[in-house]
């Protein structure tokens, strides 16, 4: 599952001016890489990341996941391989509110076709790898900021895929919360799950293996590429 | 199986806004009840009028004498003279589909009680006429085959004329006189009330036909024949039998006009039946309009639904949810307001026609078409109106729907 991507550009255009968020980025992504992308806010990082996440397309350019080209899929395939490919974590949490945290987890299964018993099977799976077994139940607001990004990160997981892409998951998070959090990013990384994380956090950036420091849309320093966790 | 988890979600979402769902299904509900409410009381209308036509005799044909010519001055239309109760007779054995057969005659005498007089008019009729034209006898008898054969001096009197001649006594079995001759009355009609011509009906005196044509009036002619048609299909068939049976009877030279003309009451039960249908359609569509109303209360209910969800339909589309996947889900809710709502709808509006009938005195008919149509209407306005804020959340972005606040 590797991610390559060649003179992707996203140009927007507001009023009669244009604007790149991204401006001509080359990138090679192996699988189970654990990847942060840092950067002051305006230097094209979630831009970048929706793009890899496959939520957007880009402008120009080449985007080529597990090598079949993006471009030439269709809105539908895009959903199957946000569905089957790709879990996001995001620093909102994105959980729906009206609904438990079991049944959030089991959301992407819904999508993915999955019958009703083994989508609470496995949604339990992920809930007890996260370590919140006992709070199945519980809707998204009787929950901790900690035990929310857990519940997303269940969610992101719950349907096995290969890349996880995680938006500044800490960014609304205490200290302990952001330690816990990170931990299982480590972990995950160990497992070989590739792991694309958008942060401003140094220490945050610092427990993944290569660091992207993005500045005006361009990848200006790539700092411990190639790093993969040897799967044991 | 991503269809039940569709209808789940609507569920939830409409639980999670209950006054609001409420609001929504309350357009429809009143919408659908209303047509039901309306079209019931027009059908009502219509039975009542239906009703009271068929009072009047229903699949009724009528033969009147034409106009008699002398020397080439017409005179009026039944003046001829040449319509007998032998006429009558060949019809009844003649022709088929026929029920009965009333030859009538009719003029104005002054009736006469002791020292009351009255102005009324009497009718020569056969025993059939009671049936053709749905009397009922309130005391006493009707006349019968033998006082026609036997030209009885016995007459039937209308309530009119029983309270002007009698006041509050029992008339069955005194005299009156008709034109200076004594009659005895043998019954007393029940009362009819207006005619819906604003004639009162109950003011008649009906005397045997052989007996009004030879005793009273000296004529050998009726002045019309009654005839009561066993289907109201067969009316155009037996129509035209009896013009060419009476042609026939009168040597009417073929290219010559009748001498007699056959009416049929059909045209104004049309008229009338007409009339109702429109009121019907009328108030049905009235009431059609709070049902389209109501859908309009649906698709804004729904805008609102889905501006205020784009973030949910952000985060599923983020987790794979397909164009369809959103459509689904958005269209399925408000066609569950719309079957939901037109359900309720129909029982309310099933217990208001009721309740129209019970406490307002309107006759009312429910019948299962206006029920069936509101229903489906509701459910077809649901999905309607659902479609274009389902597409709207379907087609919305899935980035920007994220970064919705």
């Amino acid at each position: 599952m590797t991610i390559l991507l060649s003179a992707i550009k996203k140009i927007y255009q507001i009023g009669d001016q244009t604007l790149a968020a991204l401006d001509g980025i080359d990138l090679h992504i192996k699988q189970g890489e654990f990847t942060a992308l840092i950067g002051p806010s305006g230097s094209g990082k979630s831009t970048l990341m929706n793009i890899v996440g496959c939520l957007d397309r880009p402008t120009s350019g080449s985007y080529k996941l597990d090598g079949q080209e993006v471009a030439n899929l269709s809105d539908d395939e895009l959903a199957a391989t946000r569905n089957k490919k790709i879990g996001f974590v995001f620093q909102s949490f994105n959980l729906l509110s009206r609904i438990s945290a079991w049944e959030n987890v089991a959301l992407p299964l819904v999508y993915a076709g999955v019958g009703k018993k083994e989508r609470l099977e496995k949604a339990a799976y992920y809930l007890d790898a996260v370590g919140l077994s006992s709070r199945r139940s519980h809707q998204p607001n009787e929950l901790s900021g900690g035990q929310r990004q857990r519940v997303a990160i269940a969610r992101a997981l719950v349907n096995d895929p290969h890349i996880i892409m995680a938006d500044e998951p800490t960014g609304n998070l205490d200290t302990k919360s952001s330690v816990e959090i990170m931990d299982i990013f480590s972990k995950l990384h160990e497992k070989g799950k590739t792991i694309i994380l958008v942060t401003h956090e140094p220490e945050v950036a610092a427990c993944a293996s290569r660091q992207l420091l993005m500045r005006d849309g361009k990848i200006i320093r790539d700092e411990g590429k190639g790093v993969v966790m040897d799967v044991v | 199986m991503l269809f039940k988890e569709s209808v789940r979600i609507a569920f939830t979402a409409l639980f999670a806004n209950k006054l609001r769902s409420a609001l929504t299904m309350l357009g429809i509900i009143i919408g659908v009840g209303a047509v039901i409410a309306m079209v019931s009381v027009g059908m009502g209308v219509r039975q009542q009028v239906q009703t009271s036509i068929a009072s009047l005799g229903s699949n009724m044909l009528i033969v009147s004498p034409g106009s008699a010519s002398s020397g080439g001055v017409r005179q009026a239309a039944g003046s001829n003279v040449k319509l007998k109760l032998e006429d009558a007779d060949a019809i009844k054995s003649k022709i088929k589909n026929i029920d009965y057969v009333s030859p009538t005659v009719s003029n104005s005498y002054q009736i006469v009680n002791g020292n009351q007089n009255w102005k009324s008019s009497v009718q020569g009729v056969t025993p059939e006429y009671m049936a053709i034209r749905s009397l009922t006898v309130g005391t006493g008898s009707f006349i019968t085959a033998g006082d026609l054969n036997s030209r009885s001096r016995v007459a039937v009197i209308g309530t009119t004329v029983a309270t002007n001649l009698f006041a509050t006594a029992n008339p069955v079995g005194q005299n009156i006189r008709i034109n200076n001759s004594p009659y005895k009355v043998i019954g007393v009609l029940e009362s009819k009330g207006q005619s819906s011509m604003g004639q009162d009906q109950d003011d008649v005196v009906i005397v045997p036909l052989t007996t009004a044509q030879e005793r009273l009036m000296g004529i050998t002619y009726v002045k019309s024949i009654n005839i009561q048609v066993s289907d109201a299909a067969k009316m155009d068939q037996v129509q035209s039998e009896v013009e060419t049976l009476l042609r026939q009877r009168h040597r009417i030279d073929s290219g010559k006009e009748d001498d007699f003309s056959v009416r049929n009451l059909t045209s104004i039960m049309q008229t009338m039946t007409d009339t109702t249908t429109m009121i019907t359609l009328l108030l049905g569509s009235i009431a059609a309009i709070s049902l389209l109303v109501g859908g309009i209360g649906i698709m804004n209910i729904m805008m609102v639904s889905v501006t205020e969800r784009t973030r949910e339909i952000g985060i599923r589309k983020a987790l794979g949810a397909t164009f369809q996947n959103i459509m689904m889900q958005f269209l399925i809710e408000s066609i569950v307001i719309g079957i939901v709502g037109g359900a309720i709808g129909v029982v309310v509006g099933y217990a208001s026609a009721r309740a129209i009938s019970t406490f307002g005195g309107f006759q009312t008919v429910i019948t299962a078409a206006p029920i069936f149509l509101s229903f489906f209407f509701s459910v077809g306005i649901g999905l309607f109106f659902g479609i274009y804020p389902a597409r709207k959340a379907a087609l919305l972005d899935p980035i920007e729907a994220l970064r919705y606040e």
